[in-house]
């Protein structure tokens, strides 16, 4: 790589807003990797156009971070000149593509979780952030809606869609506790009223995506056992191919703009 | 793509209030529900539409095109339907 990583000023807040906008970017450029390969058109624009709401979102969450943070940053610095431990998304959202059904599986995880917390967010004491989180619900509300009728049709589909759709549960699952995390350095923010109580979040997420799956005959997992790390950098082997392909051209040809 | 089997919807969007629905174009999808997404994402994406229609293409009847002859020249002399051997007061501003 040409271009060496850039250092931040991980402050509370900063650290805050790169978590959401790490989200958006890391699961907006895997729903990114459908482009041309959905397995009809229609879809193919459905899973490209939540991409641009999720990089949309990460563009104003990155900008907002570089803004705080008040040093030499951008959003296009932040998104692609960090190194694979200083991105702190959820494990989730780097997981592989895989079939379809892992794909919309991800996608409902998260929108469910996205849809609460922009929601609570909307009530923020930081003007910027509850500002986004306005934009952002009218987003991920969408995302809700259609991987849920997703998830209801390969349910409750074919045999083949059922089987495919409850092995992505069951892959999937183990990442979702991670949403609800709450890192230390977040309390004071919970505290102040700028940030949102993920923990809080829980229940209402529990019961959402547990009416869906009983509608399309998918069984939840009852283990709790749940995966850690991205919160704090520590992320599977798959953020790094993944980050590979979003920064060569930037690492390659600093500043390049077309 | 190939899409067997899947249904194929017509689609219409309003643009604006005080307009119909216009026909856009068209799309496959499995049902109604998922038809109106699909709507949405392909033919909304550049803030195209306030309302959108879908409808079944088999649900609708269309003239043959083997007919036009008897369909629609014979209107074709009658210049006297169009509305344009009077006058509009100028008060009355754009019809």
């Amino acid at each position: 790589m040409a271009t060496p990583s850039i250092k931040i000023s991980e402050t509370p807040l900063v650290l805050h807003v790169l978590r959401r906008a790490d989200d958006a970017l890391i699961l907006g450029h895997r729903l990114s990797e459908w482009c041309g390969h959905a397995p009809m058109l229609e879809e193919d624009m459905a899973l490209t156009n939540m991409a641009l709401d999720l990089i949309g979102q990460a563009r104003e969450l990155y900008s907002y971070a570089a803004r705080i943070e008040g040093k030499d940053n951008d959003e296009d610095k932040l998104a692609y000149l960090r190194d694979e431990r200083q991105y702190r998304n959820l494990l989730l959202v780097e997981q592989p593509n895989g079939d379809f059904a892992r794909t919309i599986v991800r996608q409902f995880f998260y929108s469910v979780f996205a849809d609460l917390y922009w929601r609570a967010m909307m009530r923020s004491g930081d003007a910027t952030l509850a500002a986004i989180a306005a934009k952002s619900e009218k987003e991920s509300a969408y995302h809700v809606r259609h991987s849920s009728e997703w998830i209801v049709r390969l349910g409750d589909g074919t045999e083949e869609s059922h089987a495919r759709a409850q092995a992505a549960i069951e892959y999937l699952w183990a990442f979702t506790g991670e949403m609800f995390e709450v890192g230390d350095d977040e309390r004071g923010l919970i505290d102040a009223g700028i940030a949102v109580d993920a923990g809080k979040l829980r229940a209402q997420w529990l019961k959402i995506v547990s009416g869906i799956a009983a509608e399309a005959t998918l069984t939840l997992p009852s283990n709790d056992w749940m995966q850690k790390g991205g919160r704090a950098g520590r992320h599977s082997e798959h953020l790094g191919h993944l980050l590979s392909e979003l920064q060569m051209l930037q690492r390659s040809f600093p500043g390049a703009t077309w | 793509m190939a899409t067997p089997n899947t249904t194929l919807w017509e689609v219409f969007i309003r643009s604006r209030n005080g307009l119909a629905h216009k026909h856009c174009g068209s799309l496959h999808a499995s049902d109604a529900t998922m038809a109106l997404q699909a709507a949405r994402d392909i033919y909304t994406r550049r803030g195209e539409g306030l309302s959108i229609w879908v409808v079944p293409s088999s649900a609708i009847t269309a003239s043959d095109p083997s007919e036009k002859g008897m369909m629609f020249e014979p209107a074709e002399s009658k210049i006297y339907r169009h509305p344009t051997f009077y006058e509009v007061p100028e008060e009355v501003g754009h019809m």
